[in-house]
């Protein structure tokens, strides 16, 4: 019996003489991602996609899990690859779904002809395949409306195929199709989520994180790469630059007024990050900002931060409640890495009146006794990179 | 030396060896110290848990380090038997399970639990059926091994699993997979047990390590208390040493486990071959075993004698388990077999280094132990 994956693509199939494009972007994606597993031959045929691994021992659970994360995909089903001939087809029914037919009540029979050639129509092999299963299974009784489980037959040009219901894949386009931001990633709950949802749209990340020794530790660092890690088996690979920023985090302690330390710290952060965009080649920023979360984050507190970036700053969380952000943190299991308590550079010297509402020329005035150009020339030349990659 | 007892234990690996003597000699940090020496060896420690967790599919935060196989098979049967004590007292394990398994339930049965096990059929075999028709709703813990230790049968532990469940809804089901670990892919996943126990030293790590798989949300009280290692759940100052050196030659075996398997298929047919020439043989493990693991009978030469004899020509078999050392194997006699072949079988096991001449040099000293010690009673 062999064991094969059907990829349903996505929105990609609505895509004109791009589509392929973006399919083997995609293709190339699952490969990179299982070729930890094993070896899989990956075969296109209209919207759907097979993968038929090539190891004796090939965890299909482990590739199926795996796939269910890659972007441009809809839907996927572990199928049954079986010789078209209604005797065997039967047995495998039986047989491969034996574990879902055991555990239910009800169940319904869809068939797929596209070969029009095999001896016996859908509705035909239905009834046979139906009529076998009932009296195999006690206890299953028939029901078209809301079965428990689906049998699907699908008799194509090859070979039958037989499943029973598919798993709803991650959606969104196939990554790097939409060419690379730089996520700003703190070690919070937010960002991870706002990397997350510009990858579900195809873009490719890199991020930066700016550490703060001694004021920050080498665990919090970790942390940072530990939720890279887990969004890695959304994103893939991510390019990581972590940037030195003890020095500006301690002239902004010692030479700004309390109340705009924030702000002046998040307007170097937006500096330094765009400087290194550029270098990476990335066409955008990324922060997990939310509007009105915290002082920062106001219209008026974003309206400063965004004057200094050289790029557009997608917020893809700007309109969303903590609720909702952390429901998504849950569900890509970010959530439990970020609410480890490790001091981040955003909790050093947190002011205890930041500003809500910040005057620009103020501010501009405040910032000005610092040597900002330098200064972020020199964290710029300060970073080091590493490549960030789960497997 | 012609070393064939791998299911006892392996030679540590040159890799695993290596490993442990930097992390005893440089990375010696106490892995829950805030310095960066502290803070390497508990990076040692998390990469190992995550090659762990990837061998078995799990999450990296269900796996917890032991001292070895037995801790963590007694950590699953007195750990889930602790929590769910007030839901129900029945535990169904199967009759050829290791003694670290057996026993533990069995010292159970003195505080209120009633202990009923399963029975293999005559291939070696605990079925579905023979584990479902003794769950019951009082029963709140299932254990079923997936490779027997002596013979090399496997189990259907998927089937098993989901057939406990359909009697018992909210039943734990815990899985020695120490032998089977990285010998043939375990899956938790596709197990669909909530807890499941394996060793290093079956794969070439040192002795004295282990992990215990325990799925997320599971019911299960720890053995051990003092401190917060481990989530608490296994407290105490890691062995980080051992704990990085089971992770080395976890992802070596890894990256093996498929060519290797090929190979011990070769060698154990040949084995097979080679002992069906001689008469008297009976071959106790079936063609459905591991074939990591042959176990046969001579009914000839009692077990024992037959070792000591091969010993002497440096060749190193078991006489079964060898943590059961000279009592009547439990499970030979659970397959029914007569007296006499359970008390003549010899357990061989391979790894990926045998070769096909070290297996005719066995059956060659086996056939001369036969023909000289056959007349001594």
């Amino acid at each position: 019996m062999k064991e094969i994956i059907l990829i349903k693509n996505g929105e990609i199939a609505l895509k004109g003489l791009n589509r392929s494009t973006f399919e083997d972007t995609m293709i190339r994606n699952i490969k990179r991602r299982i070729a930890h597993i094993g070896k899989i031959e990956v075969r296109k045929s209209q919207s759907t996609i097979t993968v038929t691994p090539k190891d004796e021992f090939f965890d299909m659970d482990a590739a199926v899990d795996i796939i269910k994360k890659v972007f441009g995909i809809k839907a996927l089903c572990r199928a049954c690859e079986i010789e078209k001939d209604i005797e065997v087809i039967k047995k495998t029914c039986k047989s491969y779904l034996e574990n879902d037919l055991l555990n239910a009540k009800t169940f319904k029979v869809i068939a797929k002809r596209s070969d029009k050639k095999f001896p016996l129509n859908s509705p035909q092999i239905c009834r046979e395949i139906g009529g076998y299963l009932l009296s195999k299974f006690r206890n299953l009784s028939v029901d078209v409306i809301n079965p428990e489980v689906t049998v699907v037959i699908e008799i194509r040009d090859q070979f039958a195929y037989i499943h029973s219901s598919q798993l709803e894949g991650a959606g969104g386009m196939p990554t790097g199709t939409g060419g690379r931001a730089m996520l700003l990633i703190s070690g919070g709950i937010d960002s991870p989520v706002a990397g997350y949802m510009l990858a579900k749209r195809g873009v490719e990340l890199s991020a930066v994180h700016f550490a703060s020794p001694p004021y920050t530790s080498d665990r919090a660092l970790e942390k940072v790469k530990d939720l890279l890690r887990q969004m890695t088996l959304y994103t893939g690979r991510i390019k990581l630059y972590t940037v030195s920023f003890t020095e500006i985090q301690e002239k902004i302690r010692d030479q700004i007024p309390e109340e705009y330390s924030t702000l002046v710290m998040r307007r170097f952060m937006m500096r330094i990050a765009s400087e290194i965009a550029k270098k990476d080649e990335a066409k955008a920023l990324i922060t997990g900002e939310s509007l009105g979360q915290v002082a920062s984050q106001t219209l008026d507190a974003i309206c400063c931060t965004d004057a200094v970036s050289k790029m557009p700053v997608f917020r893809p969380l700007i309109g969303m409640d903590k609720e909702e952000i952390i429901e998504i943190s849950r569900k890509i299991e970010t959530f439990e890495v970020s609410v480890q308590p490790f001091e981040d550079c955003c909790t050093v010297f947190t002011p205890k009146h930041p500003k809500t509402k910040p005057e620009m020329d103020k501010l501009v005035a405040v910032e000005d006794v610092l040597n900002v150009d330098a200064l972020v020339e020199n964290a710029v030349n300060n970073t080091e990179t590493e490549f960030i990659w789960f497997k | 030396m012609i070393y064939l007892d791998n299911s006892a234990t392996t030679k540590v690996s040159k890799n695993a060896a290596d490993k442990a003597l930097y992390m005893m000699c440089e990375n010696f940090g106490n892995p829950s110290s805030l310095y960066s020496l502290g803070f390497s060896a508990e990076l040692e420690i998390k990469k190992a848990r995550h090659t762990i967790a990837l061998a078995l599919s799990s999450k990296d935060g269900e796996i917890f380090f032991t001292s070895g196989g037995t801790e963590a098979n007694n950590t699953a049967i007195l750990g889930v038997a602790d929590a769910l004590k007030r839901r129900g007292n029945k535990i169904v394990i199967s009759a050829i399970e290791h003694s670290s398994v057996l026993e533990a339930a069995q010292s159970l049965e003195n505080n209120g639990f009633e202990v009923v096990f399963a029975k293999p059929d005559e291939r070696g075999i605990v079925t579905s059926e023979e584990v479902s028709r003794l769950v019951d709703e009082k029963t709140i813990l299932v254990s079923v091994m997936l490779v027997n230790n002596e013979i090399g049968s496997i189990m259907d532990v998927a089937t098993i699993a989901a057939a406990a469940r359909r009697k018992s809804k909210n039943v734990v089901v815990h899985c020695d997979a120490v032998q089977g670990f990285l010998k043939i892919p375990v899956n938790v996943g596709r197990l669909g047990v909530d807890v499941l126990s394996v060793s290093g030293h079956k794969i070439s790590a040192p002795k004295g390590i282990g992990a215990i798989y325990v799925k997320k949300g599971t019911r299960i009280n720890p053995r051990f208390f003092g401190g917060e290692q481990q989530n608490k759940f296994r407290p105490g100052t890691e062995n980080s040493a051992f704990i990085a050196a089971f992770g080395v030659a976890c992802e070596d075996a890894l990256k093996t486990m498929a060519e290797s398997y090929k190979k011990v298929k070769e060698l154990n047919a040949h084995l097979v071959s080679r002992l069906n020439e001689i008469e008297s043989v009976t071959i106790n493990s079936n063609e459905n075993c591991l074939p990591y693991i042959v176990n046969f009978s001579t009914n000839l030469v009692k077990s024992e004698t037959m070792l000591h004899f091969l010993e002497k020509k440096e060749i190193f078999v078991s006489s079964g388990s060898a943590c059961a050392k000279g009592k009547k194997s439990h499970v030979l006699s659970a397959l029914n077999l007569n007296d006499k072949t359970i008390d003549t079988a010899i357990r061989v096991s391979f790894n990926c280094d045998n070769t096909l001449e070290e297996i005719d040099e066995l059956v060659s000293a086996v056939k001369e132990g036969i023909d000289t010690l056959q007349h001594i009673k």
